[in-house]
């Protein structure tokens, strides 16, 4: 059986292969957190525990298969129980179990421990982006793929960081613990940065809970991990890990840059000013579904140029954007767009496209729509 | 007190009487399409369950093969996102409920009676509906691809509200296509309950039973137990979808976690569903060619029982990170590693039967050895997926996919095929052609191989599962799992070769197929007649 002896060979190869190869790209990421040093030693122990014994099986089972062979003038033998061995076997297993449960338990303890966090940052998942609030802080942003469409399709070459790059980073100090709360506006997402060890899903209706104390500042990325439709592929998360006194001044900017965008809500918008701001914000919130000529995809995804009852009912228009559409793929964005933005984005579809209705919706009448 | 006699039995039943049954039997069956409609053989039965399954697998095949080639190379260059998404859920689907479920039924059909000595199934025409039923579901199932809006798109799991509020308009047809499959598992089921308990040999306990009669008695009361819940897990998103209600609408109260919890309390149990005949199959094939009883028949059983009844206790291991309570993490984490203690059982098991025997490597050998290796593979990935923090990491990527297609594919469908080797020379009266069954073998290890264990490291690396477009890094991976899904379909055109040609001709088979069997499936000639048993055998006991 030259065949077989291949096969032995081959699969010891495998097991002796497969830790070698385990370098950088082949295994999980060891991160930046205390916790996913924790679990990557778990990883790492449960899995020399599984070649190990691995090892021992096979060994005896091609041993057997070498050794017992007919074409050897193997006879078989009489034996078929044994309860001394079977008991062993049922025992040994359970203590190395044991043995496994014990640093696993105090780990996930740890990774439950949400408790005296210096930072609240909730995580919403939307179909297919992220949203970023800094709760108490006023800061609140959106994250999108950041990656061109043309090089998806390969019109264009692919970047270093293809489909892991965003917009706009979710930007966290080091060295605090950050509590993240997490929710979803519509289906299931998962919010998975490897190199932190969280793994959440953002539920509608729930909000789960979950933390970090990054250890060193840098770049990390991730992904959504559950699979939340069309675009689930495209949904990348990017963390930006800044040095404490940097984000303090991240932060101060940010909170600024939102109180001029408030002031501007009282002021008259012109129809320019509005269709460029618009452009922007159907780009990066309206376009993954309703697409980037407004061509939509019927049925999920209705078509918005040459929308008859959108040309002719801003009323109806402006309220779908505002409350959404219960029942369908259409989120409300009440809670997720500023009146500037609400506006803009109403005024530009109403306008690109052939739409041509040369309407200007100020942002004081959408805040006021608001305020209702 | 259960006697720890084994299933050895040298049986008393003459050709002849078989013989004579066929030959008297019934008055003249329908002739064409009608005899295959009306049949309430259960050979008959079983061969049409065993062909669905196969068209099933190449139709599942075909769709994980559209979802390989979209992931040849990074970028989107052959189907859209959307499709994509169906092939994967159709892919899914098609596998779990129209091949692999299917196929052990077939089996189920074909050798249970053949194995407890009984003239057929308890229940013959229940039998007949219940396959009949199955063409049904999956046509409805596979049209929804052609309805407007596209079939189902959220995974074969499909999880509340991506299956409800936001599902395509032909949810509703995969609802009720998923709910006459069901119906013909539990049918099913009952049927074979009913067989095993009420139409053993005289002489037969149920300690004396083969252990694939044994291993199909246990997952059919699994099927009993959690077809239901699956039943009215779909109901309500029927309800949902249909009639104004939210289960699982958290807009109107309802719970999308309730869904998980529900659909994971049908779905684990499933799992060892597609597992536990596999344990069947490749218990009476070790044994008859390694020339040796198997060892330790009670602990097989017992670990079988074992299995089947934590399976209810594990389900949340499904959901470690939807934000479970830490004692509900603690708790579905001991219990799931606690699976691996009589899993671990029947791997010693099969080997020790090994252990000084007296071995030969034929091809229902070949794919009994090679299952239990690659079982056993995916089994030790299973075991790090229960430690609940590191599954922190491992959730929804590749690493999940890489461990259950190792205990699907070289697990489940290569038991099959196991099976199917080692009876198609009491079904057709044909040896399988050896060459060309070597080939399918070792191609099948070869592609199986380069398909799944690449997606051990793409998950660990950091890639998501059902993304239709990956990042740069994990190009390499998934070039290497494209050919090899290439390799591995195609070499099933080799096993559909070899059966076609065993069924048309080849060497003839005595009774005794296999100089090392011994169970009573043995003992009616090659090909078996399509009335056997009419007359019950008298079964004897294995003396010590």
């Amino acid at each position: 059986m030259r065949t077989l002896l291949v096969w032995m060979a081959g699969s010891l190869g495998l097991a002796l292969g497969v830790p070698l190869a385990m370098a950088n790209g082949w295994n999980m990421p060891v991160g930046v957190t205390d916790v996913s040093r924790e679990i990557h030693s778990l990883h790492m122990t449960i899995f020399w525990i599984c070649v190990i014994i691995g090892v021992v099986v096979f060994g005896v089972m091609f041993y057997s298969l070498f050794r017992f062979r007919r074409s050897k003038g193997a006879k078989s033998a009489h034996f078929h129980e044994n309860t001394t061995v079977e008991v062993i076997w049922t025992a040994v297993p359970l203590l190395i179990l044991v043995g496994m449960a014990v640093p696993a338990t105090a780990t996930l303890k740890k990774m439950y421990d949400a408790s005296d966090a210096e930072l609240d940052v909730m995580i919403i998942g939307q179909q297919w982006r992220w949203r970023y609030e800094y709760l108490g802080e006023d800061v609140a942003f959106t994250s999108n793929l950041g990656t061109p469409r043309d090089q998806i399709r390969g019109a264009e070459a692919r970047g270093e960081h293809y489909l892991l790059e965003v917009d706009e980073p979710l930007v966290l100090p080091i060295n605090r613990k950050v509590r993240f709360l997490m929710t979803s506006d519509d289906v299931i997402h998962s919010w998975w940065v490897p190199e932190l060890a969280v793994k959440q899903d953002t539920i509608p209706g729930f909000v789960n809970e979950n933390w970090v104390r990054i250890n060193e500042p840098g770049i990390y990325r991730g992904q959504c991990a559950e699979l939340c439709g069309m675009d689930h592929g495209f949904m990348p998360v990017v963390v930006h890990a800044m040095e404490e006194e940097d984000f303090d001044a991240w932060l101060a900017e940010r909170k600024e840059a939102a109180e001029q965008e408030a002031m501007g809500v009282d002021r008259e918008w012109e129809l320019a000013e509005l269709m460029e701001r618009g452009e922007g914000v159907y780009g990066s919130i309206c376009a993954s579904c309703h697409q980037a000529e407004g061509q939509g995809s019927p049925p999920a995804f209705p078509a918005l140029a040459g929308n008859q009852r959108l040309i002719d009912d801003l009323e109806w228009h402006l309220d779908t954007v505002i409350n959404g559409v219960s029942g369908t793929a259409m989120p409300a964005f009440r809670s997720t767009l500023n009146p500037v933005e609400i506006a803009a984005v109403v005024t530009w579809t109403r306008n690109a496209w052939g739409n041509d209705t040369g309407e200007a919706v100020q942002p004081a009448d959408v805040a006021e729509r608001l305020a209702q | 007190m259960a006697p720890k006699l084994p299933p050895h039995h040298p049986v008393e039943q003459s050709t002849a009487s078989a013989a004579g049954g066929q030959a008297s039997a019934h008055h003249a069956p329908p002739r064409g399409l009608l005899r295959w409609l009306l049949t309430t053989n259960h050979k008959e039965i079983g061969s049409l369950y065993l062909i669905f399954s196969l068209i099933m697998f190449f139709i599942g095949g075909i769709f994980a093969l559209v979802v390989r080639a979209e992931l040849f190379q990074p970028g989107l260059q052959l189907v859209n996102p959307e499709f994509f998404n169906q092939m994967t859920t159709m892919h899914g689907l098609i596998m779990v409920f129209a091949a692999v479920m299917p196929a052990f039924t077939g089996l189920a059909n074909w050798m249970i009676p053949l194995q407890i000595g009984a003239p057929d199934m308890a229940l013959p025409r229940l039998n007949n509906f219940s396959f009949w039923l199955l063409p049904v579901a999956f046509l409805l199932l596979l049209s929804t691809l052609l309805m407007p809006g596209g079939g189902p798109n959220f995974g074969w799991t499909f999880y509340a509200p991506l299956s409800t509020t936001y599902a395509p308009p032909s949810t509703t047809f995969f609802i009720l296509s998923l709910h006459i499959a069901g119906i013909s598992s539990i049918l099913g089921a009952i049927n074979i309950v009913a067989t095993i308990l009420n139409m053993r040999a005289p002489g037969m306990r149920m300690m004396d039973m083969p252990l694939f009669v044994w291993t199909w008695l246990i997952t059919a009361f699994l099927l009993i137990a959690v077809m239901p819940v699956l039943a009215g897990v779909i109901t309500m998103m029927l309800m949902d979808i249909n009639f104004g209600t939210s289960f699982f609408n958290a807009a109107g109260g309802g719970d999308p976690v309730l869904f998980q919890h529900l659909f994971w309390f049908f779905g684990h149990p499933e799992v060892y569903i597609m597992i536990l005949p596999a344990f069947g199959i490749v218990s009476a094939i070790i044994p008859t060619f390694a020339r040796k009883r198997l060892f330790g028949y009670a602990s097989m059983v017992y670990a079988t029982a074992s299995i089947a009844i934590l399976s209810f206790l594990v389900w949340a291991h499904h959901m470690f990170v939807v934000g479970l309570p830490l004692v509900a993490e603690l708790f579905f984490m001991y219990t799931t590693m606690l699976i691996a203690v009589p899993t671990g059982v029947k791997v010693f098991n099969w080997i020790t039967t090994l252990f000084r025997g007296s071995i030969t490597f034929e091809p229902p050998m070949l794919f009994a050895l090679a299952f239990v290796v690659l079982f056993t593979i995916g089994g030790f990935s299973g075991l790090m997926l229960a430690i609940a923090p590191a599954d922190f990491q491992y959730h929804d990527t590749y690493f999940v996919v890489a461990h259950f297609h190792y205990v699907l594919v070289p697990g489940a469908v290569f038991a099959i095929m196991a099976g199917v080797y080692y009876w198609l020379p009491k079904w057709t009266g044909h040896y399988p052609n050896v060459k060309l069954a070597q080939w399918h073998f070792w191609l099948s290890v070869i592609g199986v191989n380069l398909t799944f264990f690449p997606m051990h490291f793409s998950g660990l690396a950091g890639m998501p599962r059902r993304i239709p477009d990956y990042a740069l890094q994990f190009a390499d991976f998934n070039l290497v799992s494209s050919l090899g899904a290439f390799m591995f379909g195609a070499s099933q055109l080799v096993f559909v070769a070899v059966v076609i040609l065993c069924v048309r001709g080849g060497e003839k088979a005595p009774a005794k197929a296999w100089e090392g069997a011994e169970d009573l499936e043995w003992s009616v000639p090659s090909p078996a007649p399509l009335h056997t048993f009419e007359t019950p055998p008298t079964f004897q006991r294995h003396e010590h």
